[in-house]
């Protein structure tokens, strides 16, 4: 029990500054300041496995949010059949064409591997196919596009439920992972992070520019949820007579019919927000328990030993005969994936997808910092981290405005600096994280709640 | 023309990035934020001195502001240098771990750069616009398509020429350039051989200021300031370091233009191109681009994924990864 006392002081007092912020905000904001916790819990989880077991950096985690988001919008959007007909099958032709090129260039790759011209073939053929690819795919883009720009323009999604769309979201970037895994894991950590970042920022921005797809720029709103929406309970009369009874007291205390109705109108509409936000804390908790559990087994089994064993020493590992390469491939996928689950949920959650949010300094350093002040290697730590920094991140702009009015109370209102200060605010919360990230790095190296590995003494 | 310079805007993060890494061994991700951090000295005294109504004429008052703005720029990377990065060389950490702790510093360079300046979108260009306009040229040379060179295209190019032979001519000729490529070599021989490892650490810095914020000042001069963009600026940076090699000064100098040439080329609207080279009737309709614009900063993400595939060093041998 004394082992885990400082896991379950962390996480009260986590708690309890959620529950201090319900009481002095509102209830709404704390819980979707928790749900938002939850899911950064889920990235920093990903992050976590990847560079906390296998010491491997990946800086792409924007990159892997952004299609887990794609594929909410494409698996649960109902389909658009005009623009299906209207420029399907110059989309599944250029599919197909894309495909036959990569059959193509491997083929050549793998058949004339000493060949002279090998490398000219290829370029050739690169080149051809792209152009044949824009000839096909061109005016089929043109005329999605066109269908309906101000609410579609798109090809529209499967149609099925949303929930689904999250293990598409989990799919696909282990996909993408695989891909850059296959590139870029052969080199050295900090190239490693940096060719990560970039070709997250080529995936960001092509799902930014083609519209036929997802919008692009001009964002998918109204995504399914699969929660009820405020409006239908708003009208349901069980649940306005639930309110009813919570409230009894209350109610009571007004006399006059017509006042207790808008009284409860007004709970009802702040009580629905609050139960699909309850709802959303229920499925999100239950998957971060999921992966907790699974994560904490594979720590700690033959599997997770390995891992270790070839973050600490890659060579020794090596020579043991341990796989180092297929074993790293394999759990940049993994951790990947996971991080495309969380980016999935969190387009559920808002119900829209927005590609132009996707940012570099919010989706992966942000969560690297996470995982750093968490506790690299341990998966309570990357979940605490993830709580700690992201109420810091919402929180910090109040906190700072109230620190600001606390030191510049003897100055006057209209003070020059007061009302700089005040006006930037909001960016108090770089420097907190900032700051705080350099505290942790040069204190606490391993985190709030480092890494134990369970060693039985001879 | 654009390419060059913004080819040269690049080619000083470059060397910046790969000064940072050759010597300090770090990947700097702090740099479009330093280089923002500087340049917002730059605009803070442009519009002092513009206020005071001092001025050089034709030329942009930022120039003259230039020198205060790489002092002020120097003093806070030695400071940082000092509180924060120092720790960590002494203890030798491991890269990585380095790479972190710039991203500390990167949030915290640009909550300082948000709270004193502010988010915005600034333009502190002034004296004359162009040097050649569009009509001039055509009277001149009596062609029918125009040709224009605006004063800030002329003054990065000159300010970059300047600015880069100066440095190679410091690292190559002199002492303390040679003792400095020493410590990047073979650091356990340099200290061996009597190199001041603090001194080394510091003219480095001092180096790196300079080529931040003229890089950065540079940058804004021809579009305009902005922290948000300056931090995304550092991607084609770290692009441009990686395929020239880095912690190779020459290979981040061309890594620059190779990768702004060819956001450029590809990215160009061959139409008018095509009008005169095609009869008539085959006068292309559309923009002829071979990408949109959009891709911009895709393509040279691209060339970097191609370079790494083919040349995991860069393409002018750098460091071993």
């Amino acid at each position: 029990m004394r082992r885990y006392f400082n896991i379950i002081a962390a996480y009260s007092i986590m708690l309890f500054l959620i529950i201090i912020v319900g009481i002095f905000q509102s209830w709404s904001i704390a819980l979707s300041i928790l749900n938002y916790c939850l899911i950064s819990a889920v990235m920093t989880m990903g992050a976590n496995i990847q560079w906390g077991y296998a010491g491997l950096i990946n800086f792409g985690i924007m990159g892997y949010t952004a299609l887990g988001g794609l594929a909410v919008v494409l698996v649960s959007v109902a389909p658009v059949p005009e623009a299906w007909s209207a420029g399907g099958l110059n989309i599944i032709g250029s599919l197909i064409l894309i495909i036959s090129l990569v059959l193509i260039v491997r083929f050549f790759l793998k058949k004339y591997k000493n060949h002279k011209y090998k490398n000219y073939f290829i370029t050739f053929s690169i080149i051809f196919g792209v152009i044949l690819i824009r000839f096909v795919a061109f005016p089929g883009i043109e005329a999605i596009e066109a269908v309906n720009p101000a609410k579609t323009g798109f090809l529209g999604g499967l149609g099925m439920p949303v929930l689904f769309s999250w293990i598409i979201g989990a799919i696909f970037a282990a996909g993408l992972a695989f891909i850059v895994g296959k590139i870029a894991l052969g080199l050295r950590a900090d190239y490693l992070a940096i060719a990560t970042l970039l070709i997250a920022e080529i995936v960001v921005s092509i799902i930014k520019h083609e519209d036929w797809l997802a919008r692009g720029v001009k964002n998918v709103i109204g995504l399914k949820r699969p929660v009820p929406y405020e409006i239908d309970l708003q009208t349901s009369p069980w649940f306005i007579n639930f309110v009813e009874k919570l409230h009894q007291g209350k109610l009571n205390l007004l006399s006059s019919v017509s006042d207790k109705k808008d009284m409860l109108n007004q709970l009802v509409i702040d009580a629905s927000s609050v139960y699909v936000k309850l709802c959303m804390t229920g499925l999100f908790l239950s998957v971060v328990i999921i992966l907790l559990i699974l994560t904490q087994k594979a720590l700690y089994s033959p599997w997770g030993r390995k891992m270790r064993a070839i973050r600490d020493n890659e060579e020794a590992a090596g020579a043991m005969g341990k796989n180092v390469v297929k074993e790293h491939l394999l759990i940049f996928i993994l951790g990947s994936a996971i991080v495309g689950l969380a980016g999935a949920m969190m387009v559920t959650n808002d119900g829209l997808f927005t590609p132009g949010s996707y940012r570099p300094m919010r989706y992966t350093f942000v969560i690297w910092v996470m995982v750093i002040v968490g506790g690299t290697g341990n998966n309570f730590g990357a979940i605490l981290g993830g709580f700690v920094v992201w109420f810091l991140w919402v929180e910090a702009g109040p906190i700072a405005l109230y620190l600001i009015n606390f030191f510049t109370t003897h100055l006057d209102e209209t003070n020059a600096l007061k009302v700089h200060l005040i006006e930037s605010a909001p960016y108090f919360r770089f420097l907190m994280i900032g700051v705080g990230l350099l505290v942790i790095m040069r204190y606490r190296p391993k985190g709030l709640i480092p890494e134990k590995i369970n060693v039985k003494k001879i | 023309m654009p390419a060059i310079t913004y080819g040269s805007q690049l080619a000083l993060g470059a060397i910046f990035v790969t000064l940072i890494y050759g010597v300090l061994r770090f990947a700097n991700f702090a740099t479009g934020d330093m280089m923002s951090f500087g340049t917002m000295f730059a605009v803070l005294l442009t519009y002092y001195f513009q206020s005071a109504g001092v001025g050089l004429g034709f030329l942009p008052t930022a120039l003259l502001t230039l020198p205060l703005a790489i002092l002020a720029m120097i003093l806070y990377m030695l400071f940082i240098d000092k509180f924060v990065f120092k720790y960590y060389r002494i203890s030798k950490s491991a890269p990585v771990q380095l790479a972190m702790v710039s991203v500390g510093v990167m949030f915290v360079t640009q909550a300082i750069i948000r709270i004193i300046i502010g988010p915005f979108d600034r333009r502190f260009m002034d004296g004359e616009k162009f040097i050649l306009k569009a009509s001039e040229f055509k009277e001149m040379t009596g062609l029918s398509e125009g040709l224009t060179i605006k004063s800030t295209q002329a003054i990065t190019l000159v300010v970059t020429i300047i600015l880069v032979s100066t440095l190679f001519w410091f690292l190559n000729k002199t002492k303390t350039g040679t003792s400095m490529r020493a410590y990047s070599d073979n650091e356990d021989l340099a200290l061996l051989s009597g190199i001041d490892p603090k001194k080394v650490v510091m003219i480095t810095w001092i180096i790196a200021g300079f080529l931040a914020t003229v890089g950065g000042v540079l940058y804004g001069l021809d579009k305009s300031y902005k922290p948000f963009v300056y931090f995304n600026n550092m991607l084609p940076i770290f692009a441009a370091a990686i395929v020239g090699g880095i912690g190779n000064p020459y290979g981040a100098f061309l890594g620059g233009y190779v990768i702004a040439f060819a956001e450029i080329l590809v990215t160009y609207a061959y139409k008018k191109f095509f009008i005169y080279l095609l009869p008539k009737f085959l006068e292309p309709d559309s923009l002829v681009q071979l990408l949109s614009t959009d891709y911009k900063f895709a393509v040279s993400f691209s060339i970097l994924v191609i370079v790494l595939l083919f040349r995991p060093s860069g393409i002018f041998e750098g460091k071993k990864i």
